[in-house]
């Protein structure tokens, strides 16, 4: 197995507004390996984009603790850790309409970071490095002139992403990348991110609603719902035997391309009054290698009982 | 809610019948005045909607599917204007009509939409229940309390719980499927005989989208209109369609029963559309992804449209249109390969593995495929 390159350790997050104060991340742990990436999904509303946020450091941790590359970065740090953290995490948002200037060129939009770090020697390398990145991510060179109103909605994500990519960061955070784009744009999306992956070793959370696009991109899914972790698995495991009710209804309530499953297709209805934990608390359980579930003692007999 | 276990086993069960158009479309071109520039948003398009059915129009952005159900209604926008074919509605032409006045015997009326996102769609100012009212009261005529009974009854139909209470409430005190409900109570305060629902379920939680799909579906059983449903998700057409139609730069390029579509697709642009979804796709490879872009609206187009982006395309495809060829009494596609003539096209894997699981698909006779 390779190192863990972000750690987040009992992660609480709580929003204040006067005396109202909103959890909207309750203990969540998990651990994401260098070159690996590693999916949440959950509704509108559980948090996931908040847990994104907490880690690049917009958002502040109330508890708990995140590391990344072994070096703390929640709570109060030092400069030079933070344009550390800066310069080796980036985020790709939802929606490229919105998150491009478009008062700026594209050369602009792509050297805004390298201007911030001053990570050129001259003009000439600044160029270079943008022309790089733009070809990386199949756009021209001749694009860097234009402004962002001038590209379709598949070519301004690339274009978000070349700005990624400029910062030759380790660790990417894609927030529902593909959401806003058309279908037939999503797949050369989706096909970059992961040549990127392999080709330079980047790790990713990648936060999405859909598991379908989960399913094809991610090494291991961890499913939240109102702000806490319910299960965690390799992919493979996951869609094979997944444990926890809130799994099952989002797996259902996907639907499939194919009309004879989708006509016989059974929705199942997740209702958090379902459990029983009154008296037995769940925790945190690992109920196969690796496959790790948020139950109580006898919801995991019965869900390790479910594929025996 | 109502119980939605009980719904879905429901399903499928309403028939439609073929005999009987409700709206006939004929070679309707619509054309948009942008920079006075002409733009042909439509091209052409003839389309039966059966009495009872759902059908799905299916495309990406751009393609045009919801200008051609705009034009059901005439919420076409100001640049707009249907240059030529006929649109035939319960024994109207509905191209002819012209004013306000006219429109509102039909819109809201006998046909209604409900639209993508249920955060504009209602006022944020009104209260939920005079929302629905208004529109009772207006419609139907009716007397205040009458259409308050008529509401609440609605509410509880799509699934409110407490209509009573839940009258008063603004649309900010509801959650977006909550919104949603009640933008299809609203479309079906007036009984409509046609429900045009574009992309009712994208900016929703799937969740919240597979109860939406299934309320739809009730609501139509109970009601017995007519539904159209504009999305770009094959798997809500999947779910939801009797019949779809697979648009593609202003033009439907293939249609036939759900089935047909997703077992046996015929036109190059449904292959691609089939094989780009990552469901279907093996994690080792590459999606894949469709090159290049729509063609532009606002030039005359040669040949077939998609043709450039084609990798099956022929020689023809860049000189002549393509005529719909029948592949059954109800599956037509628009494409050269199905022309008697046409080389053998191997179809993409994705395509492959749908015919095996649909077990519609034929094997052309021996002769020429060897």
């Amino acid at each position: 197995m390779n190192n863990v390159i972000l750690s987040v350790k009992n992660l609480e997050v709580t929003f204040k507004n006067g005396h109202e104060s909103f959890t909207a991340v309750r203990d969540v742990s998990f651990d994401i390996y260098e070159g690996e990436s590693f999916a949440l999904v959950g509704e509108s509303g559980s948090g996931k984009t908040t847990i994104g946020r907490t880690i690049i450091r917009i958002n502040p941790a109330t508890k708990g603790e995140i590391t990344f590359a072994g070096k703390r970065i929640s709570g109060v740090i030092d400069k030079a850790l933070d344009s550390y953290v800066i310069r080796n995490i980036q985020m790709i948002f939802q929606d490229p309409m919105a998150s491009l200037n478009e008062r700026a060129t594209i050369d602009y939009i792509v050297s805004e970071g390298l201007y911030n770090f001053n990570l050129f020697k001259d003009e000439n390398e600044r160029r270079e490095k943008v022309f790089k990145a733009l070809n990386d991510v199949g756009l021209l060179e001749e694009h860097a002139e234009r402004y962002p109103h001038e590209f379709s909605g598949g070519q301004r994500q690339r274009i978000c992403i070349a700005r990624v990519l400029a910062m030759e960061p380790k660790f990417v955070i894609a927030d529902e990348p593909i959401s806003a784009l058309d279908v037939s744009i999503r797949a050369q999306v989706l096909n970059l991110l992961r040549d990127l992956k392999q080709e330079r070793g980047l790790s990713y959370l990648f936060i999405a609603h859909d598991l379908t696009v989960v399913r094809y991109f991610a090494d291991r899914i961890a499913v939240i719902h109102q702000g806490e972790l319910k299960e965690l698995a390799s992919t493979d495991e996951l869609f094979a035997r997944p444990l926890h009710p809130y799994t099952r209804s989002l797996l259902s309530a996907v639907p499939l391309p194919d009309p004879d499953v989708e006509k016989q297709k059974k929705l199942i209805v997740y209702d958090p009054g379902m459990h029983d934990y009154a008296k037995d608390k769940p925790t945190w359980r690992e109920v196969f290698p690796g496959h790790f579930v948020q139950a109580n003692e006898k919801e995991a007999a019965e869900y390790a009982a479910m594929y025996q | 809610m109502p119980p939605i276990r009980e719904l879905t086993d429901r399903r499928r069960t309403m028939n439609y019948d073929i005999a009987t158009p409700i709206l006939k479309v004929r070679d309707l071109v619509v054309k948009f005045r942008v920079r006075n520039k002409e733009l042909t948003a439509i091209r052409k398009i003839s389309l039966d909607l059966f009495d009872g059915e759902t059908l799905a129009i299916v495309g990406e952005s751009g393609s045009g599917k919801t200008v051609l159900t705009k034009t059901f209604t005439g919420m076409l926008e100001s640049n707009g204007r249907i240059d030529a074919g006929s649109i035939e509605f319960e024994g109207r032409e509905l191209v002819k009509i012209k004013s306000d006045r006219d429109w509102e015997t039909i819109r809201g009326v006998k046909i209604a939409t409900v639209f993508q996102d249920p955060m504009t769609s209602l006022n944020p100012l009104k209260k939920i229940g005079v929302q629905i009212t208004e529109v009772i009261e207006k419609h139907q005529k009716l007397p205040k309390e009458e259409a308050y009974r008529i509401a609440v009854e609605l509410m509880t139909k799509v699934g409110i719980k407490n209509a009573e209470k839940r009258f008063n409430d603004y649309p900010f005190q509801y959650s977006g499927g909550m919104r949603q409900r009640i933008v299809i109570a609203i479309a079906l305060a007036c009984k409509p005989k046609i429900l045009i629902c574009d992309e009712p379920t994208t900016a929703l939680d799937v969740t919240i989208q597979a109860q939406i799909l299934d309320l739809i579906r009730a609501l139509q059983k109970d009601y017995g209109f007519t539904t159209i449903y504009i999305t770009h998700d094959l798997g809500v057409v999947a779910n939801v369609a009797d019949r779809v139609a697979v648009m593609y730069a202003g033009q439907i390029i293939e249609y036939g029963t759900v089935r047909e579509i997703f077992y046996d697709p015929r036109h190059p642009y449904t292959w691609a559309l089939i094989s780009s979804l990552p469901t279907l796709a093996s994690r080792d490879e590459p999606l894949y992804a469709i090159p290049g872009t729509p063609p532009t609206l606002f030039n005359e187009i040669k040949g077939d449209a998609f043709a450039p982006r084609n990798r099956y395309a022929l020689n023809i495809d860049f000189e002549e249109e393509p005529p719909f060829f029948p592949v059954s009494p109800t599956h037509f596609a628009k494409t050269w390969l199905l022309d008697p003539r046409a080389p053998f096209a191997d179809p993409p894997l994705a395509v492959k593995l749908m015919r095996k699981k649909g077990n519609i698909y034929k094997e052309p006779a021996a002769e020429g495929s060897k």
